[in-house]
């Protein structure tokens, strides 16, 4: 199977006032999984409609395999494409839907039959075809989209938020199956989705998306761990996020103060350079934060508990800080046992290795 | 094992005892009202073509086969009745198609001016053709001073004339057909098809057209029908040789009286439309009609013959189109935009079918009468108008049949409306069957019966009588509207109101009925503007000083073609377009919300 690379050099989308595409660039190596993540207006589905040619940019350019196809038409991109709500033909059985592109490439009917019934046997769903697609459950219809389009071996697979109709179990079951198509097939997929979660399991990278451009692009565990802006930090898993000044920079280890005098620490610049005197936010994680009784006083923070929440493997507490200015604090563990030692209205004490908390600049005026 | 456990405790069956009374209840005015008003009268002219004042007689059929008179007649009306569905579905399509397609608010333009023709009385339209085509019309004149022609064309009264101004009258309705289908299509299969190498001919005549034919065989056969009982257009515009078969049941109504002939004629007219509806059924199933329901024709036996036969011939109009698609240069900017081509053709139909009654307008205002072009301005035809007795109780007699109409109609319809969509009760698709038989029987005979047996009770000429067969003929709309409506009503409110503590009533005054108000203004306006344009029925059962609109209009433009008649003409034109804005406005509001 053929696996080509996409490059979007400078692309732009704009309805009259409303921008749905800043100019934005992007290299996809051949054989990547990348993820295009963001909120609903983000422009993640824009863009994916431009690469596929259902919409004209404003500006830049599209190239897959290193040819420019910016004004040509779907049909002529070679690449496949599986819609939100699948877009089954319902007029026609489901082997006549496989074989259509097949069909359209001028394929001999035996060798169509042939290849479709092949196709279906990847997705595990041999036995349908001669039904219909209002026949089938939403998660067969999903297969069967997805073996519409594996049929005919194109160099870049487009998806759509294709999970986006399917039950919680049904959706897993479906990550592992294209992640599994991904592997044996090693063909390039744009996917996109709102979910974080399916994003961060499934990507090789992630493209996060926000107001029309790119905000962070890089492998999730550099997004989820790394993040170079507050929405990065918050729109991908829970996060505390504590504003604070910088004090003194070595490098890129940062002393700061907390905002309200709350305390000081240590943190890890991400991205910008930071010099002493910049308002950044910092963010820890839950998970690395640790809590133990106020009484010991080494803690960089102090909060009252104001909530447990055990939410199956996680327990979680939640936390007023005492100094003014600072959010709610959130703190997870792994839920060891039913009984828990803390609760509600103890003043407990928190704390984070200087290697987990990272210093994010906060925007200038954007 | 005690009576606990059995499903019916008293309470329980008093319960359900109710529930049927329920029902009972909300579907008797309806049953009784096309009882009375519908298959009494219809039975009693279709027996009266066999059961004369001697018994039992086969005269009226001897009569009617004969002469190769009415046989010729009918042969007529079906060709007529067959080239008006074909051009109006042909022509209507890509219209229809480019509305389904078009962005928001393209398409509230787009719609705007086929809800206009459409809801512009038939005789409005047809008058400004008698205008437009006349001697001294639009046409010839403009010919003669471009010199193309030196003497003016013949082009009234004619195969051709009866022809543009039955293609005119129907083409709206194939339009609105089609146009229910084709929205539900799913926009994203011709882009999943572009996606998989189907270039947009291909696209098309594979995917879309296949999924619109429900659409245009539904329009086929709703043209079809109207068409064949239509008696306005083959009377104002064509000739001898172009009259059907309704003007015969006129004639030997308001000339010879000629009850058991007008019966034995009715027979013959309602014997070929339910022929038509059997083949139809047949080939593709009356649920197309509704809009409801896949095709037939795909779930029975897909690999059939004829189904790989239209296969082929799709395939081969696809390879075709994108050969000839391909020989244009290919714009660049312009993905998802229709071809400049079509927008055009469709703008310009859209033109052609609102300017005769646009035309109306400036003849209206011009103190020389009707030719063309309009010379000097005069307000003189409406104040004519204003000053004529008849035309003022007219236009009164007029609101007050179609306001009577319309609400009588949405009284009586909405509740089996409810039945219909939200309970589970056994018969109910001969219950639908039965609320829309008045659209399936020819018009003419119901207004006959209607006359029979409105003479005999002293109805005729009463604004009653007038509502009462107006209603019958109204009432299908409505319930449809109101089917649309509540089908798109989520149910659960009413229980979120119920869990709340609200009694069924008070459910129904303050959660459902006000929710629903837009849908049920509309069904009313749409039952009003059918009376208020209604003219067969009217056409036998009002007259002189009684005249509706219609009626009156009719009369004045069978004897002569006045100026006053374009100033009421004018009239009628901007009271409709103030009606579909109004009616726009209010849907508007109700989808916000």
């Amino acid at each position: 199977m053929s696996s080509s690379s996409l490059t979007v050099q400078g692309l732009a989308k704009r309805y009259g006032e409303f921008v749905a595409l800043a100019p934005t660039s992007l290299d996809v190596p051949a054989g990547e999984f990348l993820t295009l993540l963001g909120p609903s207006g983000s422009g993640k589905t824009t863009l994916l409609s431009l690469i596929a040619g259902l919409a004209s940019p404003d500006e830049g350019a599209v190239r897959i395999g290193g040819a420019d196809v910016t004004y040509r038409p779907p049909y002529e991109r070679d690449l496949g494409m599986v819609f939100q709500n699948y877009a089954l033909f319902p007029h026609m059985t489901i082997e006549d839907n496989i074989a259509f592109p097949l069909k359209m490439r001028k394929v001999g009917t035996a060798e169509a039959k042939a290849r479709a019934a092949e196709a279906l046997e990847m997705v595990r769903l041999p036995h349908v075809a001669k039904r219909f697609p209002r026949e089938l459950s939403g998660g067969q219809q999903q297969r069967i989209a997805l073996a519409r389009c594996l049929v005919y071996r194109p160099s870049i697979i487009l998806m759509d938020e294709p999970l986006g109709a399917l039950d919680k179990k049904l959706r897993e079951q479906m990550q592992l199956e294209i992640k599994r198509i991904h592997r044996e097939l090693a063909t390039t997929i744009i996917y996109v989705t709102h979910d974080q979660e399916e994003a961060m399991t499934m990507s090789d990278r992630i493209c996060l998306m926000n107001a029309g451009q790119i905000e962070q692009l890089g492998a999730p565990g550099d997004l989820y761990f790394r993040p170079r802006t507050v929405f990065v930090a918050d729109f991908l898993g829970e996060s505390n996020l504590l504003p604070a000044r910088v004090t003194a920079a070595t490098g890129d280890t940062l002393d700061i103060t907390l905002a309200g005098d709350a305390g000081t620490a240590q943190a890890i610049a991400s991205g910008a350079v930071l010099a002493a005197g910049a308002q950044v936010t910092v963010m820890v994680r839950p998970q690395n934060v640790v809590v133990r009784s106020a009484v010991e006083g080494s803690g960089k923070l102090k909060g009252k508990l104001a909530d447990v929440m055990v939410t199956g493997s996680l327990t979680k507490l939640y936390l007023d800080a005492l100094a003014p200015g600072l959010p709610q604090l959130v703190a997870a563990y792994p839920t060891r046992s039913l009984s828990d030692e803390h609760r509600i209205g103890d003043l407990l004490e928190l704390d984070w290795q200087a290697a987990d908390a990272v210093a994010i600049a906060d925007a200038k005026g954007h | 094992m005690t009576a606990a456990h059995l499903p019916t405790s008293p309470e329980g069956r008093a319960a359900a005892r109710r529930k049927t009374m329920g029902r009972v209840l909300m579907a008797a005015p309806l049953v009784v009202l096309l009882l009375a008003f519908l298959v009494y009268p219809v039975g009693q002219l279709l027996s009266l073509s066999v059961w004369g004042r001697d018994g039992f007689t086969l005269a009226p059929y001897q009569q009617l086969f004969a002469s190769p008179l009415y046989f010729n007649v009918m042969l007529i009306t079906l060709k007529i009745s067959f080239f008006t569905t074909l051009l109006s579905v042909i022509l209507g399509y890509p219209i229809a198609y480019l509305i389904s397609v078009a962005e928001p608010q393209r398409k509230a333009r787009l719609l705007f001016w086929v809800l206009l023709s459409f809801w512009t009385s038939f005789l409005v339209r047809a008058f400004a053709w008698i205008v437009i085509l006349g001697r001294r019309g639009v046409v010839n004149q403009t010919l003669t001073s471009m010199g193309v022609i030196d003497r003016p064309l013949d082009l009234l009264y004619n195969f051709n004339s009866t022809m543009i101004g039955m293609v005119h009258a129907l083409i709206p309705l194939a339009i609105l057909t089609m146009l229910s289908v084709m929205e539900n299509i799913d926009r994203s299969l011709p882009r999943a098809a572009s996606t998989l190498g189907a270039r947009p001919g291909t696209a098309f005549w594979k995917i879309y057209f296949p999924l619109s034919l429900p659409g245009v065989a539904a329009a086929a056969i709703m043209v079809f029908v109207t068409a064949i009982g239509f008696f306005i257009v083959p009377a104002l515009l064509g000739g001898r040789r172009e009259t059907m078969i309704t003007q015969l049941i006129i004639d030997q109504v308001q000339q010879t009286l000629n009850w058991g002939f007008a019966g034995a004629i009715s027979v013959l007219l309602l014997v070929v439309v339910l022929l038509v509806f059997v083949l139809y059924d047949k080939v593709l199933g009356l649920s197309t009609m509704t809009g409801s329901g896949a095709p037939r024709a795909a779930s029975a036996k897909p690999q059939g013959f004829g189904h790989r036969v239209g296969d082929v011939i799709l395939t081969v109009l696809g390879d075709v189109s994108d050969r000839i698609i391909a020989l244009f240069p290919r714009r660049k900017r312009e993905t998802g935009k229709p071809p400049l081509a079509l927008s055009s053709f469709v703008w310009g139909l859209l033109i052609l079918m609102s300017l005769p009654a646009v035309l109306m307008i400036p003849l209206s205002f011009g103190s020389g009468g009707l030719n063309w072009p309009p010379q000097g301005f005069t307000l003189q035809w409406y104040q004519q108008m204003a000053a004529s007795p008849v035309w003022m109780q007219a236009l009164t007699r007029s609101l007050i049949v179609g306001i009577g109409t319309g609400v009588l109609a949405m009284l009586i319809g909405t509740p089996v409306a409810f039945l219909l969509v939200r309970s589970e009760m056994r018969g109910k698709g001969l219950m639908l069957a039965f609320v829309l038989s008045p659209i399936i029987v020819p018009r003419m005979i119901i207004a006959v019966g209607l006359f029979y047996m409105f003479a005999r009770i002293g109805l005729v000429g009463t604004a009653f009588g007038l509502v009462l067969g107006h209603t019958v003929v109204a009432v299908p709309y409505v319930v449809m509207t109101m089917m649309a409506v509540l089908r798109n009503y989520d149910t659960r409110l009413d229980l979120a109101a119920q869990s709340l503590g609200a009694r069924p009533l008070a459910t129904l005054r303050h959660v459902t009925l006000p929710i629903l108000g837009a849908g049920m203004m509309s069904s009313f306006l749409f039952a009003f503007a059918t009376s208020f344009d209604e003219l067969t029925i009217a056409l036998f059962a009002s007259g002189g000083l009684n005249a509706t609109l219609p009626k009156q209009f009719w009369d004045e433009v069978t004897l002569q073609v006045s100026p006053v008649i374009a100033a009421v003409s004018t009239c009628l034109f901007v009271f409709i377009a103030v009606l579909i804005f109004v009616a726009d406005r209010l849907r508007r509001r109700s989808a916000a919300s």
